[in-house]
C-alpha cells in the first residue's frame, strides 16, 4: 500500500511517497492512556514535526516509533510492511535513529567513539578478527572511520573530536548526539526537543544543521520541539497532539489558523 | 620535552588509530618488553621471580579480566577468585586425564570452562544491575567454591581434597610441578600474559570494546542506537571468565603448585578488586600498576627494615604492612580516584605540552 504520490514543498522541494505510516496507535500505561487512537503518516524526503503542550504524548509516540514502547493497539507500517513487536536494538538497526531529551551520550567515551558507536548497526566482523586487530576488523574500522570523520566535519565539531564527552559544555553535546544518530545513515531520523535548553545562536545553529542533514542526505526528520518560532519554520508538516489526542495535522500555516490548537495553547474559558 | 607530540603528523586513519599514535609509547613499551624479556630473566633472583615478577604477572592478569566485566562493561562482579578455581580445576582435569597434551594448550584451553561458567552466572545481569548483580555474583563465589570442596572428582578424590600440579614438560623441558625452574615458568607466564593483554587491548578498542562501554555509561541509549544488550553483556562475562580463568591456571601451575579450595575464598576476589580500582578501572595498564602495588609494596615493606638494619619483630612487621598498605590504598583513591592509569595519563598530558602549558 505504498503511497507514492508525495507533494511539493513552499521552498520548492519534492516530498517522496510514505516511509512509515501509524495507524490508530493507542498506548495504556494501567488506566493511563497516553496516546489515544492517533494516525498520521511520515513521508520520505520531509520534515514532520510533533508539537503539544507538555505531557501530550509526544515523546511516548517517538518512543513507540524508535521501539522502545510498544503501542497497546494499533499498527505501524515502515518501508511499506507492517513492523511487527521489536527489541529497540532491532528498530535501530531497520534504520531508525534518534537523539534523547536529555542527552544519552556516553559520558566516558571520546566524541569519536561516541559518533563511532552509531557506526554498530554497519559492522559485523567477528570476535576473532577483532581480537587480532587484522583484516575485516580492522578494514572495517578504516572505512567507518571514513563516514565518521564526514559526519564531524558536516557538524564542524572536528577540534573536539578526541576530547571525552563528559567535558563538553550542553550545546556541544547535543551536536555530538545529532553526529552520533546521523554516523547510523538512518533513513529516518528522529529528534526529541533538539533545541531544549539552547540560546538563541545555538538553536539558530542546530536549525542550520537539522536543514542541512534534511538537505544533502535527503534523510526523512521527524522532531518534537516546544519553540513555535522553530518549528513553524523549520518543518513541513506539524502534527499537534493534547491529551493523547491528535487535534490536527498538515502544513504548519493551516495549524496555526486550527481553532483546536490555538485553544488548545492559550486554553479556553469554560 | 621528551614527551613532544608536534611534528607527528597524521596523514590516514589506520595511522591515526595504530595501537601507539604517539611514537615516546611505543619506545616506552619497547623499553618494558626488553625489560621484561631479556634484563629481568638475566638479573632476577629465585626469590624475585617467585614473590614479585610472576604473581605480579597472574595478578595482573586476573585483575585484567575483572576489568573487562567491571571497567570496560560496567557489571560488578564479587566472583572473580571461583572464576580463577574453575580455570585451576579445569586445568588440572586437562592434564590429568590427558597428559599428553601441551601444559600451554591446557592452560589456554581451561579458560573457555571457565568462560562457559562465566556466562551461565552472567545471565542474571540481564535483569538486575549494580549492586544487586554484585550479589549474585557472590552467589557464584560460594557455591563454585562449595563445589570444588564437595565434587571429588574434580580433585581426582584426593585424601587431602586438594590438588597438586604434577611435573609436566614442553619441549624436553618442565614447565610446571615441582621440578620446574622460575626462569621457565616466568617465560611461559610471561607470554601467555602479553597474548592475552595484546587481546584484550584490541578487543577493547575496537567494536566489541565500544558496545561494552556504551553498555556501561548509558545501557538504555546503548540498546536504541542498535546495541543487543544481552549479547553485550554476556560476552563481557565469556572473555572476562576466560581471561580471569587462564589467569587462575597460570596461578595454581605457574606459582603456587598447590592449591585448596580455600584459596579461591573471597578474600582474593577482593584482592583483584582492589587492584582492578587501584589500577584504573576501564584501563588496561592500571592493572599492572595495580598489581605491581598490591603484590611489591609488601614484600619491600618486609624487606626494608632488614636492608636498614632496624630491630624489629617480624611479626610487627606484618602489622605495620598491613596499615601501610591500607593506608595508601586510600591515599590513592583520595587523590586519583580513577586510578594510577589516570594518575599517569595526566602526567603524560602535562608532559606533552611541558614546558610551555598554552
Amino acid at each position: 500500500m505504498k503511497d507514492t504520490e508525495g507533494y511539493m514543498t513552499a521552498d520548492g522541494r519534492q516530498i517522496g511517497g510514505v516511509l512509515m505510516e501509524l495507524r490508530n496507535i493507542t498506548l495504556r500505561f494501567g488506566g493511563v492512556v497516553a496516546i489515544n487512537d492517533i494516525s498520521f503518516d511520515i513521508r520520505e524526503g520531509e520534515i514532520r514535526a510533533i508539537i503539544g503542550p507538555n505531557g501530550a504524548g509526544k515523546s511516548s509516540m517517538l518512543n513507540i516509533i524508535s521501539g522502545f514502547y510498544t503501542p497497546s493497539e494499533g499498527e505501524l507500517w515502515y518501508q511499506g510492511a507492517k513492523r511487527p513487536p521489536m527489541k529497540p536494538y532491532e528498530v535501530a538497526r531497520m534504520g531508525v535513529a534518534r537523539t534523547f531529551q536529555n542527552i544519552a551520550l556516553f559520558e566516558g567515551m571520546s566524541v569519536l567513539d561516541n559518533v563511532m558507536t552509531g557506526r554498530l548497526t554497519h559492522m559485523t566482523a567477528g570476535i576473532a578478527s577483532q581480537a587480532l586487530w587484522w583484516g575485516r576488523a580492522r578494514d572495517e574500522e578504516i572505512a567507518n572511520r571514513a563516514v565518521v570523520e564526514k559526519v564531524i566535519d558536516f557538524l564542524e565539531i572536528q577540534r573536539i573530536r578526541k576530547t571525552p564527552v563528559g567535558r563538553l559544555p550542553y550545546g556541544l553535546k547535543k551536536r555530538v548526539e545529532l553526529a552520533r544518530a546521523l554516523a547510523a545513515e538512518p533513513s529516518i531520523l528522529l529528534l526529541d526537543e533538539p533545541m531544549a535548553g539552547m540560546n538563541v545562536e545555538e538553536k539558530e545553529d542546530m536549525s542550520r544543521f537539522i536543514l542541512d542533514v534534511n538537505d544533502e542526505f535527503g534523510t526523512t526528520i521527524c522532531l518534537i520541539e516546544h519553540d513555535m518560532g522553530v518549528v513553524m519554520d523549520l518543518s513541513d508538516r506539524v502534527v499537534v497532539m493534547d491529551y493523547g489526542k491528535k487535534i490536527g495535522d498538515g502544513a504548519p500555516d493551516e495549524v496555526r489558523g486550527n481553532q483546536d490548537v490555538i485553544d488548545a495553547y492559550l486554553g479556553v474559558p469554560h | 620535552m621528551l614527551y613532544r607530540t608536534a611534528g607527528q603528523f597524521k596523514t590516514s586513519y589506520q595511522a591515526d588509530q595504530a595501537l601507539f599514535p604517539v611514537r615516546q609509547d611505543a619506545v616506552l613499551l619497547g623499553l618494558i618488553l626488553l625489560l621484561a624479556w631479556v634484563i629481568f630473566p638475566l638479573v632476577a633472583s629465585e626469590f624475585a621471580f617467585q614473590t614479585l615478577l610472576i604473581p605480579i604477572l597472574i595478578y595482573a592478569l586476573a585483575a585484567l579480566g575483572l576489568n573487562i566485566l567491571t571497567g570496560y562493561a560496567g557489571q560488578l562482579s564479587l566472583g572473580t577468585a571461583a572464576f580463577m578455581g574453575v580455570g585451576a580445576y579445569a586445568c588440572y582435569k586437562l592434564v590429568t586425564l590427558m597428559p599428553w597434551l601441551n601444559p600451554v594448550v591446557a592452560i589456554l584451553l581451561s579458560g573457555a570452562f571457565s568462560a562457559g561458567v562465566g556466562v551461565a552466572f552472567g545471565i542474571p545481569s540481564l535483569r538486575i544491575k549494580g549492586f544487586y548483580l554484585a550479589i549474585a555474583t557472590l552467589a557464584a563465589q560460594f557455591f563454585l567454591v562449595w563445589l570444588f570442596e564437595k565434587w571429588g572428582w574434580l580433585y581426582n578424590y584426593n585424601a587431602s581434597g586438594a590438588i597438586q600440579v604434577p611435573n609436566l614438560e614442553m619441549f624436553g623441558v618442565y614447565v610446571a610441578g615441582p621440578q620446574a625452574s622460575s626462569t621457565v615458568q616466568y617465560f611461559v607466564v610471561l607470554g601467555v600474559v602479553t597474548l592475552l593483554t595484546l587481546v584484550c587491548i584490541n578487543l577493547t578498542r575496537g567494536n566489541l570494546g565500544r558496545t561494552w562501554k556504551a553498555t556501561r555509561d548509558m545501557d538504555i541509549a546503548a540498546e536504541l542506537i542498535g546495541i543487543n544488550l544481552m549479547r553485550s553483556k554476556l560476552t563481557a562475562f565469556a572473555i572476562s571468565s576466560y581471561v580471569v580463568g587462564v589467569a587462575g591456571a597460570l596461578f595454581v601451575f605457574m606459582w603456587r603448585g598447590a592449591a585448596e579450595p580455600n584459596l579461591f575464598d573471597i578474600p582474593l576476589s577482593f584482592r583483584i578488586l582492589f587492584i582492578a580500582i587501584i589500577g584504573g578501572l576501564g584501563s588496561i595498564l592500571g592493572n599492572y600498576l595495580g598489581a605491581i602495588l598490591i603484590v611489591g609494596l609488601p614484600v619491600v615493606l618486609n624487606t626494608l627494615p632488614e636492608a636498614l638494619g632496624l630491630p624489629i619483630s617480624s611479626a610487627t612487621v606484618e602489622h605495620l604492612n598491613i596499615m601501610i598498605v591500607g593506608s595508601l590504598i586510600i591515599f590513592f583513591l583520595i587523590i586519583e580516584p580513577h586510578g594510577l592509569a589516570r594518575l599517569w595519563a595526566l602526567i603524560r598530558e602535562k608532559l606533552i605540552i611541558w614546558p610551555f602549558p598554552y
